[in-house]
């Protein structure tokens, strides 16, 4: 499986409406980060949900997203950080 | 950038909402949890529920009013029943008439 | 202790969750039932299945992967490398999930959350607790996490940086805490007593070495 997207790479977390089950929870929408780690392929959980195959499996990206930049309001320190992981499909390059 | 602005994906989309103090205080399961949670683990092993998305899925579809007011094992409960049903392994009337007889019988006892 | 597996209990209620109702309860009990009759499982499957979910506990599973990792360059290494393969190496199963070590450093500190439900790695610490699965704990921890770190007794100095884990999908993750000052020479028995379940989501450090 090729990868598309490399550890250090900076991407943004898709924005967009999914009607059906999917793990990209509303906070990290739209967030950019960095890619820091590669795991393991996973089906889709957008056709997984429904019982139907979700192939071709998807390499999961851990992104490590700024907190200032996820919460305006962050009350913690600028350097704290939060990270999620995220199927190929849901990532744009920057 | 603020949150608020895309729409929560679901009643279980819960960061960033406003709560309370986080209550550390520990809860024995019933036995009814213990089964409810062991069933989740049989209907993987056993291949009615192909993938544990649909568990989720089908908590998610319990809606915002049902999500927030069911305990944790109580969605479960919710969940694993309608995964059997749509794996057809089971049916809603099938369920009825048997919680039904299992409340007249915890009645009698 | 006995259980009627037919009855369904009253139990205390859980603060997010103010009115249980009983009709669930039946449902999960009916089901069960019903699964069995068909020849789904059988009783005895389901029996074992709850033994092996409560055979794993934090003392002989995630703490001896602490322990080791505090002591053994190796196993650490290892342990980075492919964290399934070194914690099958001290016989413990690491469960179907990709699982992930997440190092507490003087630098960093980490903090794992389920916000969308409760992944958790279960075949190594066990059951989560009911707070790990709270609305409060997951709405907060990702927006305020210092804020609820102190919560648990866990001020972290604003030079170390505050890293969440959301557990959103498909990893289940284990932090290694920092090890206790004034642990050099123990066993990894004596220190897999400091290693508490809350140390390893990583809401409050291991424990001090005089506590033990």
């Amino acid at each position: 499986m090729s990868a598309r997207f490399e550890v250090g790479q900076s991407v943004r977390i898709g924005d967009r409406t999914e009607p059906r089950h999917h793990r990209v929870p509303a906070y990290v929408k739209g967030r950019e980060g960095i890619v820091v780690c590669l795991c393991h392929p996973q089906g889709l959980p957008e056709e997984l949900a429904y019982r139907e195959l979700g192939e071709p499996k998807q390499t999961i990206y851990r992104v490590r997203v700024s907190q200032p930049h996820l919460w305006s309001s962050y009350q913690g320190e600028a350097h704290d950080n939060l990270e999620i992981e995220i199927h190929e499909s849901w990532l744009d390059p920057l | 950038m603020t949150s608020g602005e895309t729409p929560r994906i679901g009643p279980h989309d819960f960061a960033g909402l406003d709560a309370g103090p986080v209550d550390t205080s520990q809860h024995d399961l019933a036995q009814w949890e213990r089964v409810v949670d062991a069933i989740i683990y049989l209907l993987g092993k056993k291949g009615v529920m192909k993938d544990v998305a649909e568990l989720r899925r089908h908590i998610e579809d319990l809606g915002p009013d049902v999500y927030e007011r069911l305990s944790y094992y109580e969605r479960w409960a919710a969940s694993a029943a309608a995964t059997c049903v749509e794996a057809g392994v089971v049916t809603r009337e099938e369920l009825d008439a048997r919680a039904a007889e299992i409340a007249k019988r915890s009645e009698a006892s | 202790m006995t259980h009627d597996h037919t009855t369904p209990h009253r139990h205390p209620n859980q603060p997010d969750h103010p009115e249980p109702s009983s009709s669930y309860e039946l449902l999960g009990v009916a089901l069960n039932e019903l699964l069995i009759e068909k020849g789904i499982y059988s009783a005895d499957e389901l029996r074992t299945q709850i033994e092996e979910i409560e055979s794993v506990n934090v003392d002989s599973h995630g703490a001896q992967i602490v322990a080791k990792a505090w002591l053994d360059e190796d196993f650490l290494t290892a342990l980075r490398a492919d964290a399934a393969d070194a914690i099958r190496s001290l016989g413990i199963d690491p469960g179907y999930t990709e699982i992930m070590a997440l190092e507490n450093t003087p630098e960093v500190h980490n903090v794992v959350v389920c916000t969308l439900c409760s992944c958790y790695p279960r075949w190594l610490l066990g059951r989560p607790p009911a707070w790990y699965k709270s609305k409060a704990y997951r709405a907060r921890v990702v927006r305020e996490p210092r804020a609820v770190l102190a919560e648990f007794g866990n001020d972290i100095a604003t030079d170390v940086q505050v890293r969440v884990h959301d557990s959103n999908a498909e990893l289940r993750y284990v932090v290694i805490p920092l090890r206790p000052k004034g642990t050099e020479g123990w066993t990894q028995a004596q220190l897999a007593r400091l290693v508490t379940r809350d140390s390893m989501i990583g809401v409050t450090q291991a424990k001090a070495a005089t506590a033990s």
